[in-house]
């Protein structure tokens, strides 16, 4: 019985499968850097597949807060790393 | 102050407190180091003394602290840790002396006292320790004290016989912790009890604790010098002769045998470890120990290296006393415990003289010395005959204890002859020695004479040590039977041990 | 006293926005937060010690919906173990970094790591832990890159980019487990976890997550050079601090919450891994040039014992058995925080006073600062677990349990890791002896120096000589 909640799961398992392998396999930084980020989308899917708790029932909130959190968290990470990648041009250029 | 629970712990303090004081002091603050070092010594004594005339009047003096779980640190005061104790206290002021002197213009020496009085601090725990747990502690914070002392000149030769030195004594240290640790697994908190504790464990444990056993014996064997474990000693020579004398009269190889002793006595039990067929094992290692020894020495130039390898072969008498079941074996081996000490280190002494004096550091070079340094030489042929196993001198009372004990155990076929085939081999590196120093005409001029003649024949400082202990050894023999001397006091360790 | 645990991180994270906010007196005010906060902390081990675990629910909203904060015997030894060698590196930073510029940026991330730090110790709810854990890795991220040079921040990144995707898989195992559990409290979980496929695979996600975190051999490629290129005070905290915060979590979820699933065979991966971490960081670090990175190779070898326990702590059934050998793990990693933190700042004296930090040409430098050498002498002692250091106690608490488990292979690991930890550090401590005599003044640089002297110096003698309590500590984890 392939009701939404289950599709959105599954899918974002899949979803962090794929941004696991890029994560892993890819060479270019910032590939890796979007790997990362499409494996936290994975993870946010599949807490809002969570969140699901039946026909008519609102959603729990719970895992929204979670997500919410996360693509804060996500942001800052990718703003560091983004900062440190362009200070390592920077440096690789000097030398 | 309840001084039972104390005195332990001062005695230790007595050393360890002026030695991290010393570390701080600046190099040329002669006068503040000697003073320390001396009123720590004298303080020592003092302590001391009343110890062993309460532990005589079976007071019992114990301090204990819990560092975790079922591990307690205790350092106790029974007749077998007296008699460590006091020989390290005696021969530690004397050392003290002769070592301000030897060391009068080197550098380093407020480090080199520092580690010293821990080297001296850690001696005593180690025979104040009132159970495996604290022996195994001491036993580790002595590599660590002595490691800075042999790497003390810092030449590449040195700091090569310092690598050498701490990866035999850290490897047997390793080993003597898993063997203590697999017998508080099995046997709970091994505390020294004069009889051992292990006899009363079940029969399946048997294999374990013999397996035990090695381990321990080997993880002891390494500072005892026991061959083949024994390589050590002849590199560490490179050290000064303070070093050599305190490394090989007193601490290091000093710590080693009194660990057997404590193993076989107090934690297995001398009857329970025959039973196992354990003072067997040790009998044999002792005796290829003693031969070997021997043989090696009489190969050296190097005055120090034969004296190192002599003392790889005698520190194994008391090795070999340990393995003789019987108290009177016992008591040769524990007797010889002082008296080797006190014999091997005159002979350091006057060693170190020669070099310093005279630049003399082989024994080719010592042809004469005997009318140049009538004194230095006159200790030196002293102890050397008290080696031998020549009365009156020490060493024969330990040497004649040992023959009498192998022959009431029924062991005479095999101790008597290493007995006096390693007699007759000290002859033969000690006698040519003597025969050279005081028969022989001296070379036209000394290898470096630092010293020139004057009214004495070297410095005071370097002078008394080696006269005073060497006037100790022959007391030691000529009054064996006076109270409190070294042999009454191994007999009551022996009583004891065998209940009698 | 519940109180205590919220000035915990408050009072660093104020700390930090002043910091930022006034980087002239940023130094001063540094400094007095770190001593508050460990004021705070003393108070915090002394109620605990008293009264048992403290908890606290923040806004006054109960599990379920709000957030716990619990503070027990382990998390309390390890707030005050932060809070000393964080207290103790801040003095050492007051005098390290001599440029304004530097302070400025350091100070405010310094405190955030720290505040970031203390909110983990204390969390007792996952989604807050992952939050804790982020908020950690981003802050040591930017304070190794502080280094500046390409170096520096490629090794940097690298943490990062490893960093995150730890972060990811543990987020991932949380997911599953607010799937299956419908709550995200700890002490909750700890009673409704049961065997199955959803709790293996959210454990199997979370502990990936945090081994990667935690630097454990095969996962530990990005911490060598992170370590060893970070500035002196960082690589102290890094080592000493934060991949203790992941191993904690790794306690935590295997010993309290997830323990009814896990089998002989799990625990005895994580020993597999441990002893292969032994073994690997101790060959490393004795064949490296460099002292940072022997130390840093250290730090993943010292990290393999505390996983040995693993394999061992799970064959024991509960009772006094179990319990000496938890206090032995938790000693072991104590003792190793304050002997590293210690090492580290001593060998930022010596990077400082010679440009460099090679070992070969430490002979002069060496000799001439008795006082760090007598540190670098002291944490050695530590790592290589000699008595009368707490790294002997919990070692022998580890080959106790080997031979009482009948797991006796382990005590072969153990003595090869102890005897080449002796080897790296005589190695470097053969250079402080020489010939020459040099004028010497014990102590140099004091601010510098007795911070090293005083971490090392707890390791060794305070951890070792009075380390009864933490048994007792921890025996009031209710």
């Amino acid at each position: 019985m392939l009701t939404a909640h289950w599709l959105y799961g599954i899918t974002g398992c899949l979803v962090v499968a794929l941004g696991l392998r890029t994560a892993l396999l890819h060479a270019l930084l910032l590939h890796r850097l979007i790997g990362i980020n499409v494996m936290g989308a994975g993870v946010f899917l599949m807490l809002i597949a969570v969140a699901y708790r039946g026909p008519g029932v609102a959603p729990d909130p719970v895992p929204h807060a979670l997500v919410l959190t996360g693509i804060v968290v996500a942001v800052s990470a990718t703003a560091l790393a983004l900062a440190l990648a362009r200070r390592l041009t920077a440096e690789q250029d000097d030398e | 102050m309840n001084l039972d629970v104390w005195l332990p712990l001062l005695i230790v303090a007595s050393s360890l407190v002026p030695g991290l004081v010393i570390f701080f002091l600046k190099e040329d603050s002669h006068g503040t180091r000697t003073f320390l070092n001396l009123a720590g010594a004298a303080g020592k004594l003092v302590l001391v003394g009343v110890m062993i005339w309460g532990v005589f009047h079976q007071h019992n003096y114990e301090t204990r602290w819990t560092l975790a779980p079922g591990l307690d640190l205790v350092l106790r005061a029974d007749t077998l840790s007296v008699l460590f104790v006091t020989l390290s206290t005696v021969l530690w002021l004397v050392t003290t002396v002769y070592a301000i002197g030897y060391l009068e213009k080197s550098p380093h020496r407020s480090r080199f006292f520092g580690f010293f009085s821990l080297c001296v601090s850690a001696t005593i725990g180690l025979a104040l320790a009132g159970n495996l747990f604290t022996f195994v502690i001491f036993y580790e914070l002595l590599t660590l004290a002595t490691y800075p002392l042999v790497a003390h000149r810092g030449t590449p030769e040195a700091l090569r016989g310092a690598r050498i030195y701490l990866t035999y004594t850290l490897g047997g240290g390793a080993l003597l912790l898993v063997g203590t640790v697999w017998l508080h697994v099995i046997a709970g908190p091994t505390a020294f009890v004069e009889g051992g504790v292990l006899g009363q464990l079940p029969v399946e444990y048997h294999g374990q604790l013999k397996a035990i056993f090695l381990l321990l014996l080997i993880g002891l064997g390494v500072k005892a010098a026991l061959v083949p474990l024994h390589g050590w000693l002849p590199q560490a020579m490179v050290a000064p002769a303070p070093v050599s004398a305190l490394l090989h009269a007193v601490a290091v190889v000093k710590a080693g045998a009194f660990g057997i002793v404590r193993v076989v006595y107090d934690v297995y039990g001398v009857n329970f470890a025959d039973q196992l067929g354990l003072l067997a094992v040790l009998g044999v290692a002792a005796a290829i120990t003693i031969v070997y020894g021997s043989l090696k020495a009489l190969f050296q130039d190097n005055l120090k290296k034969r004296l190192a390898y002599s003392t790889v072969s005698q520190v194994s008498y008391i090795a070999m006393g340990t393995a003789i079941l019987g108290p009177i074996g016992t008591i040769g081996g524990i007797v010889h415990l002082v008296h080797q000490g006190i014999m091997k280190i005159t002979l350091f002494f006057a060693a170190g003289n020669y070099a310093e004096t005279l630049g003399i550091h082989k024994v080719s070079e010592m042809n004469g010395v005997g009318q140049r340094m009538p004194a230095t030489t006159l200790a030196f042929t002293i102890a050397a005959l008290g080696m031998i196993g020549i009365p009156p001198i020490a060493g024969f009372v330990s040497k004649w204890y040992l023959g009498l004990g192998a022959i009431e155990a029924g062991m005479a076929e095999w101790v008597i002859p290493v007995l006096i085939i390693s007699s007759l081999l000290n002859a033969a590196y000690f006698l040519p020695v003597l025969y050279r120093a005081w028969f022989c005409r001296p070379a036209p001029a000394w290898p470096a004479e630092h010293i020139p003649a004057a009214r004495y024949e070297t410095a005071g400082a370097l002078l008394w040590p080696p006269v005073v202990t060497a006037g100790l050894a022959l007391a030691a023999g000529l009054f064996a039977a006076a109270p409190y001397s070294p042999l009454e006091w191994a007999d009551l360790i022996a009583q004891r041990e065998y209940q009698l | 006293m519940s109180d205590t645990l919220i000035w915990l991180f408050a009072l660093p994270l104020t700390g930090a926005v002043a910091t930022l906010l006034l980087p002239r007196q940023a130094t001063a005010l540094a400094n007095v937060t770190a001593v508050a906060t460990t004021a705070v902390a003393a108070t915090l081990l002394h109620a605990v010690s008293r009264q048992g675990t403290l908890s606290y629910e923040i806004g006054g909203w109960s599990a379920g919906l709000g957030i716990a904060l619990r503070a027990d015997g382990l998390s309390t030894l390890l707030l005050m173990m932060t809070a000393l060698v964080v207290l103790a590196s801040s003095v050492y930073a007051s005098a390290y970094f001599s440029k304004a510029a530097e302070r400025a940026r350091f100070w405010p991330l310094w405190l955030l790591l720290w505040t970031a730090l203390n909110a983990l110790l204390l969390s007792g709810d996952l989604f807050n832990l992952y939050v804790t854990l982020e908020l950690l890795g981003l802050s040591a991220v930017a304070l190794a890159s502080l280094g500046g040079k390409l170096a520096a921040v490629q090794a940097a990144l690298r943490y990062l980019l490893v960093g995150l995707l730890g972060s990811m898989m543990f987020l991932a195992g949380v997911s599953l487990v607010y799937a299956g559990y419908g709550t995200l409290d700890l002490s909750t979980l700890a009673h409704t976890v049961e065997a199955g496929p959803l709790a293996w695979t959210a454990l199997a996600l979370m502990t990936a997550g945090l081994l990667l975190k935690t630097a454990l051999f095969p996962l530990h490629f990005w911490l060598p050079p992170a370590h060893a290129s970070a500035p002196a005070p960082v690589s102290a905290v890094l080592s000493a601090l934060v991949v203790k915060a992941a191993f904690y979590l790794v306690l935590r979820l295997w010993l309290d919450v997830f323990a009814d699933l896990l089998t002989p065979a799990a625990a005895r991966l994580l020993g597999v891994m441990g002893a292969a971490a032994i073994l690997w960081g101790s060959w490393r670090a004795l064949r490296t040039e460099r002292l940072k990175l022997l130390a840093a190779y250290s730090t993943v070898a010292q990290l393999g014992y505390l996983f040995l326990f693993f394999p061992i702590l799970l064959a024991m059934p509960p009772g006094p058995a179990r319990d000496a050998a938890l206090g032995g793990l938790v000693i072991l990693a104590l003792t190793h925080g304050f002997a590293k933190a210690g090492l580290f700042l001593a060998i930022g004296i010596i990077q400082q006073r010679c440009g460099h930090d090679r070992i070969c040409e430490l002979d002069g430098t060496a000799q001439r600062l008795p006082a760090t050498t007598f540190a670098i002498a002291l944490g050695g002692v530590a790592l290589i677990g000699l008595p009368p250091s707490g790294a002997f106690l919990g070692k022998w608490q580890l080959i106790g349990g080997a031979f009482a488990t009948g797991q006796w292979l382990w005590v072969l690991v153990i003595i090869a890791g102890s005897l080449l930890a002796a080897a790296y550090i005589f190695r470097v401590l053969g250079h402080a002896f020489g010939n020459r005599a040099y004028p010497q003044s014990t102590v140099t640089v004091a601010r510098e120096e007795w911070p090293a002297l005083v971490l090392t110096g707890t390791a060794v003698i305070g951890l070792g000589l009075a380390g009864a309590p933490v048994w007792q500590l921890l025996g009031s984890n209710a």
